[in-house]
């Protein structure tokens, strides 16, 4: 099929046009259609992957056509080793948290539409090679975030929502200043990737522009101290929209800096890298800190989010093959697994409606399939060998061993930071007697088994055989490394 | 050219006046009134069926109206808004519509004058015989005091700035002997004018075009005549004597001071970001919609004026493309805060609770509009947002950039007070807002304008390219 990228991207918004058409009251239809669309999306996706060539480093599937031929801006997309996983990742993932958004249960057209507005924006920033467009769709995600936060979420939702959008629009204006410093720079102007990545940068300009960007991608990711919207929007937002947030909003902040700020400006990017390897091990360790002392199930994994992005920035200013290879596995790896805990964590409050950790205990034998659900994502998450989340980790903490032994040393103390976190988490709701307040909890249901069995098989694969990611990325961030 | 040979080319402007003297006559004999905008937007489109593009300026009238690709872009643009203007106020509850419908014409030809002035006299006498316009319009709900005070404060600021700008034109005349901004030009090029006294006349004359674009600090009139006039008339205030204020001081800058440059680029960056700032900071607490849509309106002239602060080809461009952007954005915003205004009977904020589940297409594309006005892509503001800052980074003037970029998410937090409450507050009751046909036309162009410009770019900036050659 020609124009695959294409139909990926547009896909959900073609699906999102098609909601409008339907009445209201079609709850189910509703939901259907936008089961259907993102189910079938992901389906192009596994076609992509068949058809992508492992052994190019370049990008494929090429879409290139002129678009405001004034400003020399060009409907430009690819795919390559570097955005593949993370095209797979948010396939897979809105598919899956389409499913786990049957429990929405008002203004189920708005929701649908958001949501499906919300997949194409995703999808297209991460398939975008023109900063035009790249800029286009990043901010196409901030807006149905904004409601998806602001209508469906919790008690403070307002607040998180637009405290989210300000944040993350700041940023991006100065990345917008940054892409327009770029434009300008090459000869002839462009905003294409590919040829921008060629042109030499004095460094001076190399480093104002690179901090341009990074405020853009610090704060989606988010890096301390640019993170404290990210407890108010996770906590706040509802489940199937935390897993999005988590499993790719988050990545898009890291990928930025491997598809634009890397290798367009290598030279800022190295004398960045022990500010970047400093703010990286901050975020470890005081992610992992502020985890443990949550009450609250969610803000712990959102804060434990903080703690495992950390060790993706830690590969990224590592500047080894293995330090690129482990941050971008840990990107991947981290939206299946903590996409899986978001998940788990609004299993447990859609039924118990609370997400205070003190007020459980002893689920463990009430609901025996939950809680060896929960565990098994945990000690994922906690980096237990065999699981996807240890290679990623060691993979990081290989990469810059050899760059940085102090960053590599301090980063371990965050390995034992999530296991504290975690099992401390496990030994509060799962272990001890049973609070009787709990005595008819029901068990996790089949629909809700069935959106987290695809990412434990993912997570165990990985974790056994990540070979098989790894080469599909190796060719293209051994290009990228070669840059420097 | 003289003016016998000049009146063909002067067709569409004569079809201005003419139907603008004949509605005055018609309202005596026409019984539905309601008829009376729908004649006067006959008038315009006639009109506009006669504008031709001229291939190279034509100097109609010995030189006192230069017909020229520029000219042509703004007489287009003016028409287009009055057009639009005469669509939103078929809804809107006017006394006297014969009065009203005439005046508008006059105030299309008044625009067309304004851009079309060539030297200074046709600017002084462009720019008040549209504020005289505008003074009246702002009052023409005479009996409510709220716009009588408006009009009145319109008046007093009005010309204490036009006076002030005929003092810079006079000395100006003093200096060089011309009235003809070619002719100064050239004298000023062969250095035959101090640098200094030509500064200072500039200056002086920033104050008439200030007044018109609402630049800080010339801009204390705008909140309370934007407050105070039928909304009808907001809408146009803020797009259309800004549009033309915009051509003028765009036009004396290029064709007279372009060697001044550097002297007045850094003037301009830094009315540019007071303009912006002051607008944008105070409209976060406002309540009103009028007066926060006014308040947005100075900060998006701070925005263009980045354009013209820089000054180079993509910042003019850009200038222009902002404008149309904000003309349909603006417009369309007017629109539907007017139908909801008529609804509810005033313009406080809190009507728009819950607007999303009474009356969804509105709040949708109220939602688009303010998204446009906040510069969020692919919406029409987008764009020319995107140029503004393109030509401040090219230009290397980066502190401007930075504020502008701070400045836009400040913004966007006011913005998204509205598009809050309409949808994340729960409305009060169930009844939908009532909208007319004339206001779904007027929404259907508006909201097409606004998307389309968003998406496909090309052709309006093709259009304005093509008005640039100069």
């Amino acid at each position: 099929m020609s124009n695959l990228l294409s139909w990926i991207v547009f896909l959900p918004l073609l699906g999102a046009v098609a909601l409008l058409f339907l009445p209201k009251s079609k709850n189910e239809w509703i939901k259907w259609v936008a089961v259907g669309v993102t189910g079938l999306d992901f389906l192009l996706g596994l076609f992509l992957l068949l058809g992508f060539n492992s052994s190019h480093a370049g990008a494929q599937f090429l879409e290139n056509f002129s678009w405001i031929p004034q400003l020399n801006v060009r409907y430009l997309l690819g795919v390559d080793g570097i955005n593949l996983p993370m095209v797979f990742l948010t396939l897979l993932l809105s598919f899956l948290a389409c499913v786990g958004s049957f429990g929405i249960k008002e203004r189920e057209k708005e929701y649908y539409f958001l949501y499906l507005l919300l997949t194409t924006g995703m999808l297209g920033t991460f398939l975008a090679l023109d900063l035009f467009l790249f800029y286009i769709f990043w901010e196409l995600v901030l807006v149905p975030m904004y409601f998806l936060i602001g209508i469906w979420g919790g008690p403070r939702k307002e607040y998180a929502a637009i405290k989210f959008f300000l944040y993350t629009l700041a940023g991006s204006l100065f990345m917008l200043l940054g892409i327009l410093a770029l434009y300008f720079y090459a000869n002839p102007h462009t905003f294409n990737m590919l040829e921008l990545a060629q042109v030499a940068y004095p460094s001076l300009f190399q480093q104002l522009v690179f901090l341009a960007f990074f405020l853009g991608f610090a704060i989606k990711v988010p890096i301390f101290p640019f993170h404290t919207w990210l407890p108010d929007a996770h906590v706040e937002a509802p489940t199937p929209i935390s897993v999005l947030l988590a499993g790719v909003l988050l990545k898009m902040g890291t990928y930025g800096f491997l598809r634009i700020s890397y290798p367009i400006l290598p030279e800022g990017a190295r004398w960045f890298a022990p500010a970047m390897g400093t703010l990286a091990v901050i975020g470890i360790i005081y992610g992992g800190f502020v985890a443990l002392a949550q009450q609250d199930f969610k803000k712990m994994v959102a804060y434990s989010s903080v703690s495992h992005m950390g060790f993706v920035l830690l590969g990224l200013a590592a500047f080894t093959t293995d330090g690129f290879n482990g941050a971008l596995l840990q990107m991947f790896n981290h939206g299946t697994i903590t996409g899986g805990l978001f998940l788990l964590v609004g299993v447990l409050y859609d039924r118990a409606h609370t997400r205070d950790l003190n007020s459980f205990g002893g689920l463990g034998a009430k609901v025996p399939i939950y809680a060896g659900i929960l565990t098994y994502f945990s000690l994922a998450s906690l980096g237990l060998p065999g699981l996807s989340g240890f290679v990623s980790e060691f993979l990081c903490l290989l990469g810059i061993f050899i760059t940085n032994r102090l960053f590599a040393g301090l980063a371990c103390v965050g390995i034992i930071l999530a296991a504290t976190y975690l099992l401390y988490m496990i030994q509060r709701v799962l272990l001890g007697p049973l609070n009787p307040q709990w005595s008819g909890l029901a068990e996790i249901n089949a629909r809700e088994i069935f959106t987290l069995v695809p990412l434990m098989i993912l997570i165990l694969w990985v974790g056994i055989y990540p070979k098989a990611i790894l080469d599909l990325m190796t060719p293209a961030l051994g290009a990228l490394l070669a840059g420097f | 050219m003289d003016a016998l040979e000049s009146l063909p080319y002067f067709i569409p402007d004569l079809i201005l006046l003419a139907s603008a003297f004949g509605l005055l006559m018609l309202d005596f004999s026409i019984a539905n009134k309601k008829l009376l905008p729908l004649l006067g937007l006959a008038g315009i489109l006639a009109s506009l069926l006669f504008c031709r593009y001229p291939a190279e300026p034509l100097p109609l009238f010995y030189g006192f109206f230069v017909l020229d690709p520029f000219s042509f872009f703004f007489k287009i643009t003016a028409l287009g808004i009055v057009a639009l203007t005469f669509l939103i106020s078929l809804d809107y509850e006017i006394p006297y519509v014969g009065e009203y419908v005439s005046l508008f014409l006059f105030m299309a030809f008044g625009l067309t004058l304004m851009g079309a002035a060539n030297n200074l006299l046709m600017i002084f006498l462009g720019i008040e015989f549209v504020s005289i316009l505008s003074y009246l319009l702002v009052g023409f709900l005479k009996k409510d005091p709220r716009s009588k005070e408006a009009s009145l404060k319109y008046l007093l600021f009005g010309s204490l700035a036009s006076g002030v700008m005929l003092f810079g034109m006079s000395i100006l005349y003093g200096l060089t002997g011309s009235i003809d901004l070619n002719q100064i030009q050239s004298q000023l090029a062969a250095g035959q004018v101090s640098k200094g006294l030509a500064l200072v006349t500039l200056l002086l004359m920033m104050a008439g075009f200030g007044f018109k674009i609402s630049m800080a600090p010339f801009h204390l009139w705008a909140p309370d005549v934007y407050e105070g006039a039928p909304t009808p008339v907001t809408a146009f205030l803020t797009v259309g004597p800004k549009a033309l204020g915009f051509a003028v001081f765009l036009r004396v800058l290029h064709t007279t001071f372009l060697e001044l440059q550097s002297d007045w680029g850094y003037l301009l960056a830094v009315l540019s970001m007071l303009t912006m700032t002051l607008g944008n900071v105070i409209a976060v607490p406002q309540t009103n919609v009028k007066r926060l849509l006014g308040y947005s309106s100075i900060a998006q002239a701070g925005y263009i004026l980045m354009g013209l602060a820089v000054s180079n080809a993509t910042g003019v461009t850009g200038v222009l493309v902002y404008l149309i952007a904000y003309a349909f954005t603006n417009l369309g915003a007017f629109l539907c805060v007017i139908a909801v205004s008529n609804h509810f009977g005033n313009d406080e904020i809190e009507n728009y609770a819950g607007l999303s589940e009474k009356s969804p297409v509105l709040a949708f594309s109220l939602t688009l509009f303010l998204l446009s006005l906040a510069g969020i892509p692919p919406l029409a503001g987008f764009i020319g947002k995107f140029y503004v800052f393109a030509s401040a980074i090219e230009g290397r003037f980066l502190t401007l950039a930075v504020v502008a970029a701070l400045n836009s998410a400040v913004a966007a937090f006011y913005y998204f007070k509205i598009v809050r409450l309409m949808y994340l507050t729960p409305a009060a009751n169930r009844e939908p807002v009532f909208a007319g046909t004339s206001f779904w036309v007027g929404l259907a162009l508006t909201l097409v304008g606004v998307v389309l410009m968003g998406i496909f770019p090309l052709p309006f900036i093709a259009f304005v390219q093509k008005a640039l050659i100069l």
